[in-house]
């Protein structure tokens, strides 16, 4: 039993922290941290709860492997109601936080109500409080974590918190951790700022030695890591090149999505890919990148650290911007660079600092960013309204539209709303690139056909980590797909969707399933666990994850309308690259991906689905 | 042949699988707050450095204990602490220069890297081995050898 078996709940309208005990029932069924906390979310809480009223709860939680030996076991998810979905939000993170939360002997906080004055979470072990945050309210991320461990002289002290956009009310706050990991997506650093909550501060020297056979878990992690080091994925690609090891790839195969979905091919992809990363600047000879970094337990090490170019004109005069921090991710540099047509790699590195500084999600900002653009193209929105002239390609705008946005002021403010919003505002709903809501990722489904599919039916609206079939279709992972074809994509889909809800609730970073599956997963789950974890309830227990979080959204209000992809996916073909001609043929897929997930036509489950699920 | 760990900072990725194997090792539990070793994140620059007991030669620790609860382990020249004998006056971590002998509160005995019996945890648990456990005469080989071939490469692009 790798679970420390105990309940944080904190009640910031009362002001009290209790322990309770964790149902180990429902623990045998949902596994942890995704799973686990989305049970405890959907019994709680109402479906039609406001994100951001106090009624809405939010989540802390890790897995049964966080703070373990096992590779990667070091991650946490936050869960609540997303406040820029309306959908169940779940976000995973690294860095140090999650395992740290362990160690202090709990397997998650539960955070109900709303606190009267913000408040920071103090955990030291078993001892949880809640203290005045006057001092770091209105301050960004970055000074909070400095401010907390000099306050506390506790320089090992851990802490999650969030900037000031997710105090003004940026509808994709992120919670940050460690300076620059995040809990990026859906806005629960916007629903984490309704509660008045600015951070959560832990220290654990407890550990974790729970676990059910310690010399079968040495030896399976042993196995585990040693996949992980043989894989030329993981134990080459990613720690040289971080996931930016995909930009040029998914440029090459036309299925890059550029200036808000337009293009799908940008022509500045190399300027901001990795191999760019790597290149000595020609202003100062130095690279951006200046190592890579793991997170809490990981022996993949993609992560990546940057510095920016000191005379560059984001940061001069700037000083407090000339430091390693946490540098472009594929996700962060595709959003930021290719959604807008910018090709300014310094520009967006530091643009991605200040999304971490301040918490917020660079991949919704810079796709909401992607649409303003087309707006000022259009002529839609003026530059006295935005503050800067804002033609696609302007790092000028993307930079000064981050600093905006953290602040949320000025126009900052509208982008901050996020794409689906500000477009219907100004009357284009048509140009927002959502789904349920939320900005896509990095790879345009014209493309990759089954990732229209995926981003379709997630649950937490658009997004690449709950049904990565890029691997299938791209990169051969496990077994190679067409990329063009629908065939067969609705089982693919289902296939990634529910072993995704597995590794989310286990503890251990999703990047593991690069070169592990679920087969490499259950010998360390069952060797930490007492249960069953075996590969086939292993499946079980993901599709039971996947249906429990559809149901939620159901009885929230989504209905299979919502199931769908923007027109422009849909009607406006690919217009170069391999994948030229083509759009999206959701409609093909979406019938069969209903019938293989036990779903009526109309998307809803069917009685003997819930049954055979447990649900 | 006494071995040293070794350690080169540019490989260490902050992973802390080493803090987690010593803690396992002697504690039997994952428990940063545990490990002899440290990893320091020194996050302006991105660097970071593993840290632990060099097993000095005139350790400080051993001199300054009033009660010879340390001693040398004459396989390994590790610098032992006995529980039994420890009474936690907390002398040699006053003692030691680099703060690497540190209070346990839950033993009330003081604690430092022993070398695992001359089998280090946290050089077989990194890994990209940047903690190493070899010939503790020849800790420089590598960069020796990185030296040697960066002249020699020198040397034969001056000779065409």
């Amino acid at each position: 039993m790798s679970w420390q078996r105990q309940v944080l709940r904190v009640n910031l309208s009362k002001g009290t922290c209790a322990p309770e005990p964790l149902n180990m029932e429902w623990a045998k069924a949902f596994l942890g941290q995704r799973g686990l906390a989305t049970k405890y979310f959907v019994e709680e809480v109402d479906p039609k709860v406001d994100p951001l009223s106090p009624d809405n709860k939010l989540i802390f939680a890790t897995g049964p492997l966080t703070g373990t030996m096992a590779s990667t076991g070091g991650r946490y998810s936050v869960i609540t109601k997303g406040a820029l979905t309306g959908a169940i939000a779940c976000s995973n993170s690294g860095g140090y936080w999650g395992a740290e939360l362990k160690m202090a002997g709990w397997d998650m906080v539960i955070l109900e109500g709303r606190s009267q004055r913000p408040v920071y979470l103090k955990i030291e072990n078993d001892k949880a409080e809640l203290v005045d945050a006057g001092e770091i309210w209105g301050k960004t991320i970055w000074f909070t974590e400095e401010h907390l461990k000099r306050k506390h002289q506790d320089p090992l002290m851990r802490i999650s918190s969030i900037g000031r956009a997710g105090e003004t009310g940026c509808k994709y706050a992120a919670v940050i951790n460690d300076l620059h990991r995040a809990a990026g997506r859906s806005g629960v650093g916007t629903v984490m700022g309704s509660k008045n909550l600015k951070a959560i501060a832990v220290r654990g020297t407890k550990g974790v030695g729970n676990i059910r056979d310690l010399k079968e878990f040495m030896r399976a992690t042993a196995a585990g890591k040693k996949v992980l080091a043989d894989n030329a994925v993981t134990g080459q690609g990613l720690p040289k090149f971080g996931t930016q090891v995909l930009m040029n790839v998914i440029n090459e195969i036309g299925a890059l999505p550029t200036r808000n979905h337009r293009d799908v091919q940008f022509e500045g992809a190399k300027d901001i890919s990795a191999e760019a990363m790597l290149e000595p600047r020609k202003t100062d000879g130095k690279p951006n990148l200046v190592t890579n970094q793991a997170c809490f337990g990981c022996t993949i090490a993609c992560g990546r650290i940057s510095k920016i170019d000191e005379a560059h004109y984001t940061v001069v005069n700037k000083p407090e911007y000339w430091g390693a921090s946490g540098g472009l991710e594929y996700e962060a540099a595709w959003a930021l660079g290719a959604a807008n047509g910018v090709n300014d790699l310094e520009a967006l590195t530091y643009a991605n600092f200040i999304c971490n500084e301040d918490g917020f999600d660079p991949i919704s900002f810079g796709a909401t960013v992607g649409a303003v653009m087309e707006l000022y193209q259009m002529g839609v929105l003026k530059e006295e309204q935005l503050g800067i002239e804002a033609p696609f390609g302007s790092a000028k705008a993307l930079t000064y539209f981050a600093e905006m946005t953290a602040k949320g002021e000025g126009f900052g403010k509208e982008i901050g709303l996020g794409s689906k919003r500000l477009c219907a505002k100004y009357g284009h709903p048509e140009l927002s690139m959502t789904v349920k809501g939320q900005e896509f990722p990095a790879y345009d489904s014209r493309g990759i056909q089954g990732m229209g599919l995926a981003y379709a039916t997630a649950n937490r609206g658009a997004c690449h980590l709950r049904g990565y079939t890029v691997a299938s279709e791209v990169l051969g992972v496990p077994v190679k797909t067409d990329p063009h074809t629908t065939d067969g994509k609705a089982g693919l889909v289902k296939a990634f969707q529910d072993a995704t809800a597995v590794f989310d609730s286990a503890g251990i970073c999703l990047f593991t399933s690069f070169a592990w599956t679920l087969q490499d997963v259950a010998p360390q789950l069952a060797a930490a666990c007492e249960g069953d974890w075996s590969m086939e309830n292993l499946g079980r227990v993901g599709e039971r994850i996947w249906n429990l979080e559809r149901q939620f959204n159901l009885r929230a209000g989504f209905t299979a309308a919502d199931d769908n992809l923007p027109h422009r996916l849909l009607a406006e073909p690919a217009n170069s690259g391999p994948a030229k001609g083509k759009v999206n043929e959701l409609g093909k897929m979406l019938p069969e991906y209903y019938e293989v997930r036990g779903w009526t036509k109309d998307g809803r489950l069917k009685p003997e689905t819930v049954k055979r699920l447990g649900l | 042949m006494m071995k040293s760990l070794h350690i080169d900072p540019v490989k260490c990725t902050g992973c802390l699988q080493c803090e987690m194997a010593c803690s396992y090792e002697n504690y039997g539990v994952f428990n940063p707050a545990k490990s002899r070793i440290k990893v320091f994140d020194f996050h302006e620059t991105g660097r970071k450095v593993p840290y632990t007991c060099t097993q000095c030669d005139e350790a400080w620790c051993l001199h300054a204990c009033p009660v010879e609860a340390i001693r040398l382990d004459a396989a390994t020249g590790a610098k032992i602490v006995d529980e039994a004998t420890c009474v936690g006056c907390k002398v040699c971590t006053i003692a030691c220069p680099f703060g690497t002998i540190n209070y346990v509160q839950d033993t009330g005995k003081v604690q430092k890297c022993d070398l695992c019996g001359g089998n280090p945890a946290c050089a077989e648990a990194c890994p990209t081995q940047a903690i190493t456990y070899i010939d503790a005469d020849w800790t420089g080989l590598d960069r020796m050898r990185q030296w040697a071939a960066k002249l020699d490469r020198q040397s034969a692009g001056h000779g065409d």
